[in-house]
């Protein structure tokens, strides 16, 4: 029987879902995890456990999908295709590989097909059948701490308007007040570069790019980046892209919609003040 | 305490690639190959480990043809004990790594895995969960810090929202995400100096039969190009007639 079981993580990965059910064309019902923090090593078998009855399970792309449903690939033997971006049949996929660079057309030879996808290609729409919760046992791995900051922005991956820095922006109190800053007046996320998270600029689940998150914004303000292959994969579904860099040879300028050459201790204070913030 | 660190050979991260011109790969003559990246931050911190604790040996093991010997030779200069080449001239998906891992894994008896999160060719994030699940071991992926205290590993790993911490009892599997350290440099006299090391060879455990065909690679559509502007002005009116600035 063809069906698909999408694992909510988020609550909105259950209309996200949906879009996928849509290409596909298989009906669909959701098994929640949302608020879950089970080790993967629990989840998964609980997951797998459940997949009687469908040809499909999928979850959108995030670090916590990829670390469990991997692992229930694992365990069932699944034909397993990260980051889906497309789907031409229920078993012909389209992913990015090489940091973004090449898109990959893959089918699937065996079953159960487990998926992660990027929700921006899927905005088709379908009803969900059943909502079931996951419930899993106690796990090998112990977790002992965690370090989970709920700011008030909204999340990077599924913002309107992302405001980005890079290493020019010196330090952590910086980067808050000149990329945080523009982002609260925008009501965006703020994102960073791998630069900046590596020297301690912004935390690390601000990472946008290959190895980060992925974000599909209306606007996306680069600010001090160069335009690496590697965070240039994060940010290619954005509507439009802003690029403001000293560097008139920036790679970014290649990419962005729109450039400004300048310095962006002045160009930032300079937008606030045009958009009368 | 054996540590097996696998080794997957990939295209220079840095490195401008494009597909074939009949689509049905990715054109890599004239191409340098490296670790892993991820790999290399693996080895890295498993050679770390060794530096401290003398009861250490770190294993390092590599899929695929006669070439990786060239990353397993950076390997075992990085630090490696010795190495093994699974050697063989068919693709395997990520669930046919898993396979070959875990026979390897089993066969020398070891302690931990420690692995890349990703290979940054394929990007499939796939192979260290897959392989774990096999084993029946723990595992902690995107690793920014690892200690072990006998035999249990305590892991800070980096999630979507920030950190967690786990603890794991060993046998485990970990992967390494970017933060967990910055390798050493190699230089070459140091590969040729590893040439006594030794490095097996063997076949692999089982065929390659993939879950996965690949039908076609193409380049990504670029974005239209875009324009300069020369003021802040310019870039407001712009942004607010493109609908995306209230
Ligand atoms: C010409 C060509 C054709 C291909 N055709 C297909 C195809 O038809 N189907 C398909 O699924 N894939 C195909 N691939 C890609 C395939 O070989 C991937 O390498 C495989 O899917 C493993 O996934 P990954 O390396 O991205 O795993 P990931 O899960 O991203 O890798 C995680 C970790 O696994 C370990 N690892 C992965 N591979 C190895 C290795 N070989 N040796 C040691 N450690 C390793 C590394 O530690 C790595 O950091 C093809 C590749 C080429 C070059
Ligand atoms: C395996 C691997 C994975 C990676 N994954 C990622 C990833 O997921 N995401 C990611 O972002 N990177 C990733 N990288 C790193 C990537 O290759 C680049 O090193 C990184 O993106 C560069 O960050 P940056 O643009 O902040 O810094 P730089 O490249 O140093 O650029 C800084 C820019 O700021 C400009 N500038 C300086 N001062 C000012 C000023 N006052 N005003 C305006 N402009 C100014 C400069 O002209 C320059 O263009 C990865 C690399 C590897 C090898």
């Amino acid at each position: 029987m063809s069906k698909l079981l999408v694992v909510a993580f988020n609550e909105s990965d259950v209309s996200a879902g949906a879009g996928l059910a849509a290409a596909l064309g298989l009906p669909y019902d959701v098994l929640d995890a949302v608020g879950s923090h089970a080790v993967a090593d629990a989840l998964a078998p609980a997951i797998a456990g459940a997949l009687g009855g469908y040809s499909h399970v999928a979850a959108v792309s995030s670090m916590r999908s990829k670390d469990v449903m991997a692992r229930v690939a694992g365990i069932v033997d699944g034909a397993m295709v990260t980051d889906v971006i497309a789907a031409q049949s229920a078993t012909v996929f389209q992913r990015p590989i090489v940091a973004g660079t090449m898109i990959e057309t893959v089918e699937v030879l065996g079953s159960p097909t487990v998926l992660t996808f990027r929700p921006a290609g899927f905005k088709g729409s379908a009803e969900v059948g059943s909502r079931t919760p996951v419930t899993a046992d106690a796990g090998q791995a112990r977790r002992v701490g965690a370090n989970e900051r709920q700011g008030g922005r909204p999340d990077l991956t599924q913002a309107k308007v992302v405001v980005s820095g890079g290493r020019p922006l010196k330090d952590a109190a910086t980067f808050e007040s000149v990329i945080g800053g523009l982002a609260d007046a925008l009501g965006g996320a703020a994102g960073a570069t791998r630069a900046a998270v590596d020297s301690g600029i912004a935390p690390n689940e601000l990472q946008v790019g290959q190895t980060g998150k992925i974000v599909a914004p209306d606007l996306y303000i680069a600010a001090g980046i160069s335009g690496s292959t590697q965070h240039m994969a994060g940010i290619k579904d954005s509507k439009v892209i802003v690029a403001i860099n000293k560097d008139p040879d920036a790679p970014i300028f290649e990419f962005a919609d729109y450039g400004l050459v300048a310095d962006l201790y002045e160009a930032i204070p300079a937008l606030l003040a045009a958009i009368g913030k | 305490m054996i540590i097996l660190v696998p080794v997957k050979r990939v295209v220079d991260p840095y490195a401008r690639v494009k597909p074939l011109a009949d689509g049905s790969g990715i054109d890599t003559s004239g191409v340098k190959f490296e670790i892993n990246p991820f790999d290399e931050i693996a080895l890295e911190e498993a050679v770390r480990h060794k530096e401290r604790d003398p009861n250490i040996t770190v294993l390092a093991v590599s899929i695929g043809a006669s070439e990786c010997e060239e990353q397993l030779r950076k390997a075992l200069a990085m630090g490696a004990d010795r190495a093994i080449l699974v050697e063989t001239a068919e693709v395997y998906d990520s669930l046919g790594v898993a396979v070959e891992l875990k026979a390897v894994a089993q066969a020398e008896n070891v302690d931990v895995i420690l692995m890349g999160k990703q290979a940054t060719d394929d990007d499939n994030n796939q192979a260290a969960q897959m392989l774990a699940a096999k084993l029946g071991w723990p595992q902690a992926t995107f690793a920014a810090k690892v200690e072990f205290a006998g035999r249990t590993a305590k892991v800070t790993r980096e999630t979507d929202a920030g950190e967690e911490t786990l603890e794991l009892d060993l046998p485990a599997v970990i992967t390494a995400d970017l933060r967990l350290n910055e390798p050493r440099y190699i230089a070459l006299p140091g590969i040729i100096k590893a040439r006594s090391k030794p490095l097996d060879r063997r076949a692999p455990s089982a065929p390659a039969q993939s879950k996965i065909r690949r039908l076609k690679v193409e380049a990504t559509p670029p974005r239209a190009a875009g324009r300069k502007v020369g003021s802040i002005d310019e870039l407001v009116t712009e942004l607010k007639n493109k609908g995306v600035l209230a």
